[in-house]
């Protein structure tokens, strides 16, 4: 069945600030399994889109259907809870936890003891401890910074920052991950280490949307991709075909990648 | 593999030794205190009831990162809760184990209503709505004597049945295996007794699922929501846990002095909490507790060591104790936000200690 293979629909998603038309009328289509890019100028949207996406904000016009339910994006821990997790553009750390706390709290939401488990630590209670922070630990293992485990989150060096929010992300169980500029200000060993560390989340069976500046990432990354331009899609399709896009050229890439 | 055997038994007959030195200084202290007068006793009790409170508090400010200026109102819940339940006012006398249970379960309930309408709020705006929160429960203890007289008002409840136990009184003195144990002394046991369970139930609390989210919301509130925490719930969790510490305060203290009026629910005490937080170290219990302690005891001390001191200098008082304790308390106040932002005992060896244990 064909929406089967639908993770993500966005239907004519609007959405202002003021006068200021922030998104208008975005529609994409994000398939299971893919990585999924969305390039823009700075301003397009693009963060403006996710923030949408993720329940921070609330869209005007349009909506959201993830799995086959419809979105209701009015708090983003349900967005968490039906399977989007997230990255920040500007990292979001728990600056005074430790790496591996970080992660635990990712667990949160697929962990239930209370208040009353945690005075009485009874056998469930441990068990679910020990099974988070076993998880925690191989999620840190899976990002490659598992020895770091016990370092403050705000000593850890800004590549590893980003690996550890995608960590962190990733203990939510998400079936779609998005990342909003993951390669920012990294250097091109750090950026290339990221680029395997996402192929390999995506092989894992987890959908990626991924917003970047890098274009050379996106393209060589990305099975579909689309752009966005004053908050407006100029166009969508497999990244040899936007890249030859005369609309796309025009707005965005200019001479730097024809 | 002996190496470590060694080491660690080694390390745990430490442990051991530490908990029986601890365990026998707080059974010393009341003894020692009563050598310099029964008011010593009491002084240690009240640096026990601060801890309640700092503990409390350091719930919500320390792990949730909410800054509550009116914390003693469920301070205020919790004593005039017992008050009313045992004491003449309402010829009700029921046991002390029935309403610290209910104290605290009423001061959680008013840490949600409270809570509530402040849970979009932050920093100085949250700071000023719960203090207004304080002064309005401060103020209906005051005027809640009419049209029906609930809470008597300014003059406030006397007579506060005692803490009983079947016949075993803890406001008289009484002779155990020759042993003559006075009133305070009695309270300090039970006090004691309240206060490590408290601790006991903070450091589970800490290290909790729940903690955790307490910590995540306050380092990030918006990455905590993303990453799946529904942080009104949390954030209101935070609101109970800690004001129900602050009930069972209440009722100790409702006990302790057989006498409560709004008198002792005033801004001021929300801001001594909070600051024996703060300068101990937030979100580290042992810090709060020396907090605690040390802000309960100095004033005391200066109390009673300045006045000698001054006589003996110049010959006659020159100063007003009372006037100089808040001096003093704020120049401590301000030496430490200075050299010890974090407070006097911060939580920073946490990660050597963490380190230390994988090796």
């Amino acid at each position: 069945m064909a929406t089967s293979q639908i993770l993500l629909e966005a239907h004519e998603v609007a959405k202002h600030f003021g006068g200021v038309k922030a998104l208008h009328d975005v529609s994409l289509t994000i398939r299971r399994g893919e990585i999924y890019g969305l390039i823009g100028p700075n301003g397009a949207g693009k963060t403006t889109f996710f923030n949408c996406l993720t329940g921070l904000y609330r869209n005007e016009g349009g909506h959201f259907v993830f799995d086959g339910v419809r979105l209701l994006a009015d708090a983003p821990h349900k967005a968490a809870e039906i399977g989007i997790a997230r990255t920040f553009q500007n990292i979001r750390l728990f600056g005074n936890m430790t790496a591996i706390e970080n992660v635990m709290v990712g667990r949160h939401l697929r962990t239930r003891a209370g208040v009353l488990g945690a005075i009485v630590r009874n056998a469930a209670t441990r068990a679910e401890e020990a099974a988070i922070a076993r998880r925690a630990e191989e999620l840190l293992h899976y990002v490659g910074i598992y020895e770091r485990a016990h370092d403050y989150a705000r000593h850890l060096s800004y590549g590893d920052q980003r690996r550890l929010e995608i960590a962190r992300a990733l203990a939510t169980e998400p079936k779609l991950l998005a990342l909003d500029e993951p390669a920012a200000g990294m250097n091109g060993t750090e950026t290339e280490a990221l680029r395997v560390l996402v192929e390999g989340i995506c092989r894992d069976g987890v959908t990626v949307l991924l917003i970047e500046h890098d274009v050379k990432l996106v393209m060589g990354l990305c099975t579909r991709v689309a752009v966005l331009d004053y908050g407006e899609k100029i166009s969508e399709d497999v990244p040899a075909v936007v890249q030859r896009d005369p609309r796309v050229i025009e707005a965005y890439l200019g001479g730097s990648v024809a | 593999m002996s190496a470590t055997v060694v080491k660690w038994s080694l390390a745990s007959q430490r442990r051991w030794l530490g908990v029986v030195l601890m365990a026998a200084a707080l059974i010393a202290v009341p003894f020692i205190a009563a050598l310099g007068g029964q008011a010593w006793v009491r002084i240690a009790n009240f640096a026990i009831l601060y801890v309640f409170l700092a503990l409390g508090l350091n719930i919500v400010v320390g792990y949730a990162g909410l800054l509550d200026l009116g914390y003693v109102a469920f301070y205020a819940v919790g004593a005039y809760a017992y008050a009313l339940l045992a004491s003449p006012h309402f010829g009700l006398h029921l046991p002390f184990w029935v309403i610290l249970p209910f104290g605290a379960a009423l001061a959680c309930i008013f840490g949600v209503l409270l809570g509530a309408p402040t849970l979009k709020l932050r920093g100085d705006y949250l700071a000023i709505v719960t203090l207004g929160f304080g002064e309005i429960i401060r103020i209906f203890m005051n005027n809640l004597n009419a049209p029906i007289n609930v809470t008597n008002g300014a003059q406030g409840i006397t007579l506060i049945d005692p803490i009983r136990i079947g016949d075993f009184s803890l406001a008289t003195s009484s002779t155990i295996l020759g042993l003559t144990i006075s009133g305070p002394q009695k309270y300090y046991f039970l006090l004691v007794v309240l206060a490590l369970l408290i601790v006991l139930i903070n450091f589970r609390l800490q290290d909790s699922r729940i903690g955790r989210a307490w910590q995540a919301i306050r380092e990030d509130e918006v990455a905590a929501k993303a990453c799946g925490i529904n942080t009104r719930n949390i954030k209101l969790l935070a609101f109970a846990m800690g004001a129900s510490f602050g009930g069972v305060a209440g009722g100790v203290f409702a006990a302790m002095q057989g006498f409560v009026s709004p008198e002792s629910f005033s801004l001021m005490e929300s801001i001594t909490i909070l600051a024996m937080v703060v300068l101990g170290g937030m979100g580290h219990i042992p810090g709060v507790i020396l907090g605690a302690v040390l802000l309960t005891g100095l004033p005391e001390a200066l109390r009673y060591g300045i006045e000698p001191l001054q006589r003996g200098l110049f010959g006659r008082m020159i100063i007003d104790p009372e006037s100089l304790r808040m001096l003093v308390f704020g120049l401590a106040l301000v030496l430490v936000m200075r050299f010890r932002p974090a407070g006097l005992w911060p939580s920073s060896q946490r990660r050597r200690e963490l380190t230390e244990s994988v090796d």
